[in-house]
């Protein structure tokens, strides 16, 4: 910050007295530069409507206009004119160029590229609707299928599976190799399942990014798939024992005594937990908590929540969602098509929601977190050389990743907060270097609080080990076409999800670089850099 | 304040005040929210509970309860009336007479609590100033939406407390409730204490004749109690723990992080047990079947830790990653000090000294757990004896607070500094003495224990001795606590003692002791010591004829002086004065200290604040009358020291009397 040669912005947020003057003017600045980028019309009327309320709203509001105006302001305006210490840092010319020529790939020598071809992933619905009847790895085949049909790609030369899961179907623990010999792939194409929670298909990729880097192969699949209609739920563990025990009992009078330690607690059955295992919390409730501590308001909640169901809805209405392949349920007399958990309602409706998880003050409603989700994703990726050689025309590269994980208790959801700085720094970006973002919204709480840890100085220092704040994304340019709040969320699915509307994102708004970032439970997260392919198409 | 009270009624105007003042509270027509963040004990909750709604914070640091009891009184601010009603008599009664506390959630069960609020984790402000920011939020809404009527206290109680409710009607319910609660608080306290007793009368006129009444008996009862010297020996004892509490060494050099045990028996095992929460901990034994004991040990404590909810399953699991086993020396490269746990032998442990110090680096401290060696003895065989340090911990080590540390004239001062923190980070109430024969604990007990056997030669029975030991107030008889300890045990500190001690020591002949453990009985580990323990047997333990046999051929000619009071006072005289020369010699600092070792780790009747405030309380002349009666007969063992005979002439005060 001390590099800022701008006026501008210095004092947005400590003088709050003077506090509707000067908003009003930096607003000026910042829809003047909203305007001149042109990145999105919404905004620029979102930013009148905020100028407007400053002049004539009553003084209680103001905070809340600040801090939007702030988040405004930083991307637009502030976060333009900070030189960077990377590599290919921005000027602000070639902002206004905002093309995607003017700006240096991320290659690196002695290093494949490795591209995302293409990626597909079956209509995202709501547990226990049409998919209720099917088995998790019918949803991963289908998105093989799909996969193979998008991109005429033969099975045969794909040469490793990996696909991402949560809640584990106990029968076809490696669902991917199940998956892969139903879609009809090669028998010997192997393939394993991996499992970390939200970012399991974010693992799935990487893992088949680190074979390719290291030669083992050169044209891998990556996917995830979720399956919440039907769930392992388990005998008590003293009816398991019994029933183990059973097996080996041999005279009637054994079976006798087996029976016999049976009691009525022995018939409850188990549920899978929906808790963090190592602190026995749900994970509404941490988000909840997680609102609290940035002070994110029920109403800034509602306010994402909708704004993340109406950015969905557009894009589904403008077809910009073609990462979707229509899938037929067997007996059902039509293709499944689009997601059916997108629902723009009105605020007042979103108003009248009781708290989920704490009650009665707590913020967070089912209407502004994720839902429960059965879907699957699948993705082609190989070596830049492999797929020139093969004359396709991938979508973008995958660049630098990282994972990071932290306390699981009172920083569970804040994986994006410190994967964004790390991944940025290890490919030499900026965060105005960055077109697309592309971030997990578990919660609306737990985007707004991770918005909030990354703009704010104490946060980044106390618990980041930063020099100071690394500053929050620019909303002009973050999860334009909605996100897991509203598109849904199969946990083990959404990463291949980000990844492919990232690339398309890109490619429809003219971007270089991309962004996406995710938390998970266990306290961990991931954050990945996307660079679009020059031959990217959508 | 309450010091200052001279008479009952001074105190009783005060308890007065204060129901007034929080009765108008409770009326007031503004709703009252109280949010609870850390300790709600006493006035607090008294506080508390005048108000219209309670909001507590679900952190392992707020906690709520009325511990008046364990100073000797009752809650006097309308704390026993509001409980009551906020909840159901069997809780009453169970946390006020023990004056335990809850944590938030189970006072919620309770209906102590009305709401509770999660404790908040980064965010952008400290956690604590966060959660603290936020539970007020909640208050402040609550008491508006209290006001403006849109929530209503639910005080709606569980089904069997309304059936309880209603057979409280009827006076055989409440005197069995009653009766039974009584015979609990005898058993416990064999009547010594008044608080419990005065507390289940002022619930039964409650219970009888309205909270009114209830709120008259609780100011009456609060004055007469707050006079009382057990209360005084019970706050006096309080205030003494809290000085042990503190580090009066100052802050060491440096945190110890890694601590190093020898010896997985049941006494490094418990060391281990209390160090796994905040130090990494290498257990070491010679034998993988005694390590792996030793390991079973600290799980097990773990274990069970987590049934009682004190920790969840996972912190369990985190806890017991600090335990390393091994069977050699090589991980104690890394470690920051060394406990020694082995057996009581001068040359066992000069060995262990030499074979540690070859591997633990420079700065690591040697401690050695013994109840009676003298620490310079064994530093004998240090090459740096300024690292050498006494830790006594007393068996069980889980359950008993105490902690004592020994130095030696060369121990540095970084090195006390050191180990009173570790201590202090076990959990431990820790004093500080200078080293010699049995130090402070072992030899005071000592020399009650010789007079023990003298009792017991003299033909008073095991179980009467047992009796009027309880009946003085300590919790345990010595017969008892000699099997305990280990006949054995006594035998090798009673006979190095004798040495030390010579004709002040006298008592029972050290060959008494020999042949009890050469026939096999060494006390409660073998089964059999002057009673017989068996596995699964409940009620009054048998006397065990093959000890009164060996007794036997010992006995001696008793020189009268066996009334009760009289066998009562040759035991605590002699421990007395045994602890008052221990101050007149410097092993031990201060008074508050050996009042502290007395109580906490020989159980030394808590009610009389230890032996320094029972002789402030009783009177040193008084004291020193009786003692001259049994020195007629016994000799110099009874002769009292010179510290006391001081007190006596001067009417000087160990304590002074605010």
């Amino acid at each position: 910050m001390n590099q800022l040669p701008s006026c501008l912005h210095v004092h947005v947020f400590p003088t709050l007295p003077r506090c509707c003057q000067f908003v009003y003017l930096c607003l000026n600045l910042v829809s003047a530069f909203a305007h001149l980028s042109a990145v999105n019309g919404d905004l620029f009327k979102q930013i009148l409507e905020i100028q407007t309320a400053v002049v004539d709203s009553p003084r209680k509001e103001i905070s809340v206009i600040i801090r939007m105006a702030a988040q405004i302001s930083r991307v637009n305006s502030v976060a333009f004119l900070r030189s960077g210490t990377r590599n290919v840092s921005t000027t602000l010319p070639a902002l206004y160029a905002a093309g995607q020529k003017t700006k240096p790939s991320l290659a690196r020598p002695n290093q494949k590229n490795i591209v995302l071809v293409d990626a597909v992933r079956t209509p995202f619905l709501l547990s226990g609707t049409n998919y209720a009847k099917l088995m998790p790895h019918d949803l991963a085949r289908n998105a093989l299928l799909g996969l193979v049909q998008k991109t005429g790609f033969p099975k045969e030369l794909v040469e490793y599976i990996a696909f991402g899961t949560v809640i584990q179907e106990v029968k076809t623990s490696n669902v991917a190799r199940e998956a892969a010999l139903g879609a009809g792939f090669s028998e010997k194409t192997p393939a394993h399942t991996v499992t970390m929670a939200c970012i399991s298909s974010n693992q799935a990729m990487s893992t088949c990014i680190g074979y390719m880097q290291s030669g083992v192969y050169d044209v891998c699949v990556a996917g995830g798939v979720e399956f919440m209609s039907d769930v392992p739920i388990r005998h008590s563990r003293k009816m398991r024992s019994v029933m183990l025990k059973a097996n080996k009992a041999k005279t009637v009078g054994q079976r006798l005594s087996l029976l016999s330690q049976l009691d009525l607690k022995a018939l409850i059955p188990e549920l899978p937990a929906v808790a963090e295992f190592s602190t026995g919390e749900t994970m509404g409730h941490s988000a909840d908590r997680l609102a609290a501590s940035f002070n994110i308001s029920r109403k800034d909640q509602d306010a994402f929540a909708l704004r993340s169901h109406q950015f969905a809805h557009d894009a589904a209405e403008k077809g910009l969602l073609s990462d979707i392949i229509p899938y037929q349920v067997p007996g059902q007399d039509k293709p499944i098509t689009c997601d059916n958990g997108i629902r723009v309602s009105a605020p007042e409706q979103l108003q009248k929601l009781k708290p989920a998880f704490i009650k009665p003050h707590g913020t967070v409603t089912a209407a502004n977190a994720s839902f429960l989700t059965d879907g699957a994703s699948a993705c082609l990726m190989m070596t830049e050389d492999k797929a020139k050689q093969l004359g396709l025309k991938p979508k973008a590269y995958l660049r630098d990743f990282v994972y990071v994980s932290q306390d699981p208790k009172d920083q569970l959801l804040l994986g994006p907060a410190y994967a964004t700085p790390r991944v940025l720094e290890k490919a030499g970006l900026g965060m105005n270097d960055i077109d697309v973002w592309e971030v997990h919204e578990a919660f609306a709480a737990q985007i707004l609080a991770n918005l909030s840890a990354m703009d704010s100085d104490w946060f980044c220092k106390t618990y980041m080990g930063r020099s100071g704040k690394v500053g929050a994304p620019d909303m002009s340019k973050f999860n334009l076409w909605g996100g897991s709040l509203s598109i849904g969320h199969p946990f083990g699915a959404t990463g291949v999800r980000l990844a492919i509307h990232a690339a398309n994102r890109l490619i429809h708004e003219d971007g270089k670089y991309a962004c996406i970032a995710a938390c998970a439970a266990g306290g961990q997260g991931v954050g990945m850099i996307i660079e679009r392919h020059p031959d990217g198409k959508l | 304040m309450l010091q200052k009270c001279k008479t009952a009624e001074e105190a009783s105007k005060l308890s007065k005040a204060c129901q007034d003042l929080l009765l108008e509270v409770e009326h007031s027509k503004k709703p009252v929210v109280a949010a609870i963040m850390g300790s709600c004990l006493g006035g607090g909750l008294e506080v508390a509970m005048a108000c219209h709604y309670r909001i507590a914070v679900t952190e392992s640091k707020t906690v709520l309860g009325l511990p008046e009891v364990l100073l000797g009184l009752l809650p006097g601010g309308g704390g026993t009336q509001r409980f009551l009603q906020l909840t159901s008599l069997p809780a009453t009664l169970d946390m006020i007479l023990t004056g335990k506390s809850v944590k938030a959630d189970k006072a919620k069960k309770l209906g102590l609590v009305d709401l509770t609020v999660q404790p908040l984790g980064p965010g952008l402000d400290k956690p604590d100033q966060q959660t603290l920011q936020h539970l007020e939020k909640v208050a402040v809404q609550t008491a508006e939406n209290l006001a403006s009527g849109t929530i209503k206290a639910k005080r709606e109680k569980s089904v069997t407390d309304r059936i309880l409710a209603a057979a409280l009607k009827y006076n055989f319910v409440k005197d069995y409730i009653f009766n039974k609660a009584k015979a609990q608080v005898m058993k416990q306290t064999n009547g010594l204490y008044p608080a419990p007793l005065k507390i289940l009368e002022v619930l039964r006129t409650t219970v009888d004749k309205g909270f009114e009444a209830g709120y008259v008996a609780e100011n009456q009862g609060f004055g007469q109690l707050a006079v009382t010297k057990e209360s005084r020996g019970l706050i006096g004892l309080f205030q003494g723990q809290t000085e042990c509490k503190k580090n009066r060494f100052g802050k060491p050099e440096r945190s110890a992080k890694t601590i190093g045990v020898i010896g997985a028996g049941l006494m490094g095992a418990g060391i281990a047990q209390v160090s796994v929460k905040g130090f990494e901990v290498l257990l070491k034994d010679a034998a993988a079947g005694g390590l792996a004991r030793g390991q079973n040990q600290v799980y097990a404590g773990l274990e069970k830790s987590m049934k009682r909810k004190k920790i969840t399953s996972f912190e369990r699991d985190r806890i017991a990653s600090n335990l390393v086993g091994t069977l050699n020396y090589e991980p104690f490269k890394h470690c920051d000090m060394v406990i020694e746990a082995v057996f009581e032998d001068l040359s066992l442990k000069h060995r262990i000294v030499k074979e540690v110090e070859a591997i633990i680096p420079e700065h690591c401290i040697f401690a050695t757990n013994t109840s009676a060696l003298p620490i310079t003895k064994i530093a004998e065989a240090s090459k740096r004896p300024e690292k050498v340090i006494g830790m006594h911990y007393f068996s069980p080590v889980d359950k008993m607070q105490l902690l004592e540390i020994i130095t030696n004239p060369k121990t540095s001062r970084d090195t006390i500094a050191s180990a009173v923190d570790v201590g202090l980070r076990q959990g431990k109430v820790v004093i500080t003495v200078g080293d010699g024969p049995g130090f402070y604990t072992s030899r005071v007990l000592s020399f009650m224990m010789a007079e023990a056997y003298r009792l017991l030669l003299e033909g008073v029975e095991p179980r009467k001795l047992d009796k009027l030991g309880k009946s003085f107030g300590f919790p345990v008889g010595p017969v008892t606590l000699t099997d305990e300890v280990g006949i054995d045990v006594g035998a090798h500190i009673g006979e190095y003692l004798t040495k030390c001690f010579g004709e002040r020591f006298a008592g029972a002949n050290p060959e008494v002791l020999n042949s009890l453990v050469k026939a096999g009985i060494t006390g409660r580990k073998s089964g059999k010591g002057f009673f017989v323990y068996e596995k699964g047997f409940k009620g009054e333990k048998p006397v065990c004829t093959e000890a009164l046999d060996v007794l036997k051929k010992y006995s001696l000619v008793p020189k009268g002086l066996q009334s009760d009071e009289d066998i009562q006072f040759r035991l605590a005289s002699r421990f007395i004065n045994e602890a008052l020369l221990c101050l007149e010699e410097g092993i031990l600092a201060n008074p508050a200290e050996g009042d502290i070792g007395a109580v906490f780790g020989l159980g030394f009747p808590p009610f009389t604040g230890g032996p320094f405030r029972f002789v402030d309380e009783f009177g040193a002349d008084k004291l020193v009358t009786i003692m001259r009666k049994f020195e007629a007969a016994y000799g110099k063992c009874f002769t009292p020291c010179q510290l006391l005979l001081d007190h006596s002439k001067s009417n000087k005060k160990f304590y002074v009397r605010a």
